[in-house]
């Protein structure tokens, strides 16, 4: 069987596992990871929690979503969980403009570990005070090639939508080479 | 919808350059302490400004821009209490006071003082709300958002920021395509015009430095200025490989073929 991955980030309570949890036809399952040195003998244990969905497309393929961490201590994470990635989802709290610059630099940080493509998700529009994906384009200095998505991560739907545009990113990415 | 935030997280010239790029109209109020400044826009221009404390009718204006004398501006105060702006305007220059770009160009000055009073704070809450414009007997004189950036960004301070916006010097620049932009009404400093003249996807930002003399922080402080105008934008330089080298220890993405991914949007489709 064949696995693919898709990691979805953002900062801290942007609804990343609300995001995952929509999707996965399994209930989305905080992973524990034990952390070892690069010998990968366990000196002290370190354990963190990660969001972890799944999406069977047949009996040869499976799709998993890895939420990373919210938590900053933890950003150590995000490389490894990078690895092997076919693309990422950067979810903005849109209604949060105080996240903004932390989400720009998580955008800058994935963008750094892979070439991969990828899509953000301008979450949280079923609030009043969220800014429309344009506005959060122009707010997090996005190239223009780049999808800026309304989501609303409790939707599945919405969701659906967001992982549809990452998708065709990805079959972009393939069939201009 | 209202853009609402803290300048704390979204600084003035971020707003400005937001307003600008979207075209958008509506009044920005943003509430500091004990102090509220209103500043209105109409499709991406600055057309109005107030703010508590430097708040002054139009025989204020036209005083302090030395179109006309104290005692005139006293005079005027007193007997036009019922007038709207407009009205007073006209009158004043039916009257001979002042012409109409007397008008114009102390309206306009009045304002900029307000907006560039502005860039200091760097803390409270803002509140963009769309399609709300000044009363209508207020007088607005457009003006370009792009020199006001400009010198808004020239006021930044901050070389934490600036390396924060720009923590990568071996980018290149080139000219946005914007239809809007007109080139020859901005007003750039002699340095700003040589950094200007050798943008090129060729050129590195460092190597652009180099050529001028400029150290880190001047050639950022520069950029930023150009990036937050929305006259130029980043771009990898040419000859650089399209695909960055990746770090050590990750891994390339797997190599994915069409029809995986075909499989994978038709499931996704079916959920």
């Amino acid at each position: 069987m064949q696995t693919v991955k898709v990691v979805v980030t953002g900062p801290f309570s942007s609804g990343k596992t609300e995001f995952i949890s929509s999707i996965s036809e399994i209930d989305v399952v905080s992973t524990e990871r034990k952390i070892t040195d690069d010998s990968r003998e366990v000196k002290a244990e370190t354990t963190v929690a990660m969001d972890f969905g799944r999406i069977t497309v047949d009996e040869e393929l499976v799709l998993y979503l890895f939420g990373t961490p919210g938590q900053k201590r933890f950003d150590f994470m995000w490389e490894i969980l990078s690895e092997g990635m076919l693309g990422f989802v950067v979810l903005a709290d849109a209604a949060r403009p105080e996240t903004f610059r932390e989400a720009r630099m998580i955008i800058d940080r994935f963008r750094r570990y892979s070439p991969s493509p990828y899509v953000i998700a301008a979450n949280k529009q079923d609030h009043g005070d969220a800014w429309p994906p344009e506005d959060l384009r122009i707010a997090l200095k996005i190239a223009p090639h780049v999808k800026v998505l309304p989501c609303v991560a409790t939707d599945r739907e919405s969701v659906k939508n967001v992982l549809l545009e990452l998708l065709y990113s990805i079959l972009d990415t393939i069939q201009g080479e | 919808m209202a853009l609402r935030g803290n300048l704390r997280d979204f600084t003035i010239t971020q707003l400005f350059n937001l307003i600008n790029l979207a075209r958008k109209t509506g009044v920005l109020t943003i509430d500091r302490k004990r102090k509220q400044a209103k500043i209105y826009f109409k499709e991406g221009k600055l057309v109005c400004a107030l703010v508590d404390g430097h708040d002054m009718g139009l025989a204020n204006m036209l005083h302090r821009a030395g179109k006309i004398s104290e005692e005139e501006s006293r005079i005027i105060q007193s007997r036009a209490e019922t007038h709207t702006e407009k009205e007073l305007g006209l009158l004043l220059i039916n009257a001979g006071y002042v012409t109409q770009s007397d008008i114009v160009e102390s309206v306009r000055s009045h304002t900029l003082d307000v907006v560039y009073l502005t860039f200091n704070w760097t803390d409270g809450s803002f509140l963009f709300e769309p399609n709300k414009l000044p009363a209508d007997g207020a007088i607005t004189v457009p003006i370009n958002l792009e020199n006001i950036i400009m010198e808004g960004s020239r006021r930044v301070k901050e070389h934490e920021m600036l390396r924060d916006e720009l923590p990568d010097l071996d980018v290149a620049l080139r000219f946005t395509e914007r239809p809007h932009a007109k080139l020859r009404d901005i007003n750039l400093s002699v340095e700003e015009w040589r950094v200007i003249s050798f943008i090129n996807p060729r050129n590195s930002i460092k190597r652009v430095a180099q050529a001028n003399s400029m150290n880190d922080f001047r050639i950022r402080k520069i950029v930023y200025g150009l990036l937050s105008a929305g006259l130029v934008q980043l771009v990898l330089p040419e000859g650089a490989k399209r695909v960055p080298t990746l770090p050590e220890g990750v891994s390339a993405p797997p190599p994915v073929k069409r029809g995986l991914i075909m499989r994978l949007i038709d499931r996704v489709k079916r959920i």
